[in-house]
């Protein structure tokens, strides 16, 4: 298990970096890495040029700062639980490790 | 696969929200009894939405040379079934679209059907079909989580040609245009996406048996190594 696990983590590491070198893109070219919503508001531009959106964001982040720091923000929250999750997963099956000698001639040999 | 504030046309808006909405209301109530009858499984549906928390707000590079983002909520589908996972969608496309003007509330309906509505379905689907295939759960998850994320950005081009069919080609040729742009980006995205959530249910797997017992993603034989 574990070697797979580590394998599965470098191929995950490996397609996330790869493309920052192997892309369709000419280098250098103007929106290189951009989002592809983006890409999609500049396409229906092109599709429909006379549309024009009728409702604008009722709050925009101020600055690409502004922005980065609340998709970290999401990102920490999402982080932090599973963080919560994995620590008391890893403590919790410690005990368990810890309790089972003393308590597995006491108990029904078949319980788990 | 955000469409953004403004750029649906309201009829299009309307309709879409129309479909989602009954949706995310059954998706609540299913969501409620789940945890009322298992409230042992309230902490691992915590870390399947803090999973689409996560990867969605991670906008990764990919080949096309653009960036896009996954999505998340297959985790979730497989473990909950995909009615759980879409008032989970809702809540970050709306944290999305009110703080960062990321999508946005005119296109939330759409933004949800596409991304908590068809991602998880698809992701179930899948599951079942792989399942019954006699694939092992690695595969069967990874095939899940992966289909289902592109999935949902097929959905959104599709969206965004019907609102907006090419003047020649119609809806086909702004389909393949729209296609181009999210599905193709998306591929390698939603394979890291299928094999991060892989790991994480192999240590569901290993560490909350107990809970997870009587879910079905828990009665495939374990992948070999695994």
């Amino acid at each position: 298990m574990k070697t797979r696990t580590w394998l599965l983590w470098a191929a995950i590491v490996l397609i996330t970096v790869l493309p920052l070198y192997l892309n369709s893109a000419a280098p250098g070219s103007e929106g290189m890495f951009g989002g592809s919503d983006d890409r999609a508001q500049q396409a229906i531009g092109t599709l429909a040029p006379g549309y024009t959106p009728w409702f604008a964001p009722v709050l925009a982040p101020a600055s690409s700062e502004i922005a980065s720091l609340l998709f970290a923000l999401q990102a920490a929250i999402g982080a932090g639980v599973i963080g919560y999750w994995l620590g008391l997963s890893v403590a919790r099956e410690r005990a368990r490790n810890a309790q089972s000698p003393a308590q597995s001639s006491a108990q029904d040999p078949h319980a788990d | 696969m955000h469409i953004m504030e403004g750029f649906l046309p309201p009829a299009h808006a309307l309709g879409w929200a129309a479909i989602s909405l009954p949706v995310l209301a059954w998706g609540l109530r299913s969501m409620g009894r789940s945890l009322h009858a298992h409230p042992e499984r309230r902490m691992l549906l915590g870390v399947a939405a803090a999973f689409a928390f996560l990867l969605s707000a991670l906008k990764l590079p990919s080949v096309t040379g653009s960036c896009s983002h996954p999505t998340g909520v297959g985790l979730g589908a497989l473990l909950f079934g995909p009615a759980a996972m879409v008032p989970v969608g809702f809540v970050v496309l709306l944290f999305q679209a009110l703080l960062l003007a990321h999508g946005g509330l005119t296109t939330l309906g759409a933004n949800v059907f596409s991304m908590a509505i068809v991602g998880p379905f698809v992701s179930y689907a899948v599951f079942r079909a792989a399942a019954r295939l006699g694939a092992g759960r690695s595969l069967a998850v990874f095939l899940a989580a992966c289909l289902g994320d592109l999935a949902t950005y097929v959905t959104t081009s599709a969206q965004l040609a019907l609102a907006f069919p090419d003047a020649v080609g119609g809806f086909e040729t702004s389909f393949l245009k729209f296609a181009g742009i999210f599905a193709l980006t998306q591929v390698p995205i939603a394979i890291s996406e299928g094999l991060l959530t892989v790991l994480v249910v192999n240590a569901m797997a290993r560490f909350n048996a107990q809970e997870l017992r009587a879910l079905p993603v828990m009665a495939l034989r374990a992948g070999k190594g695994a």
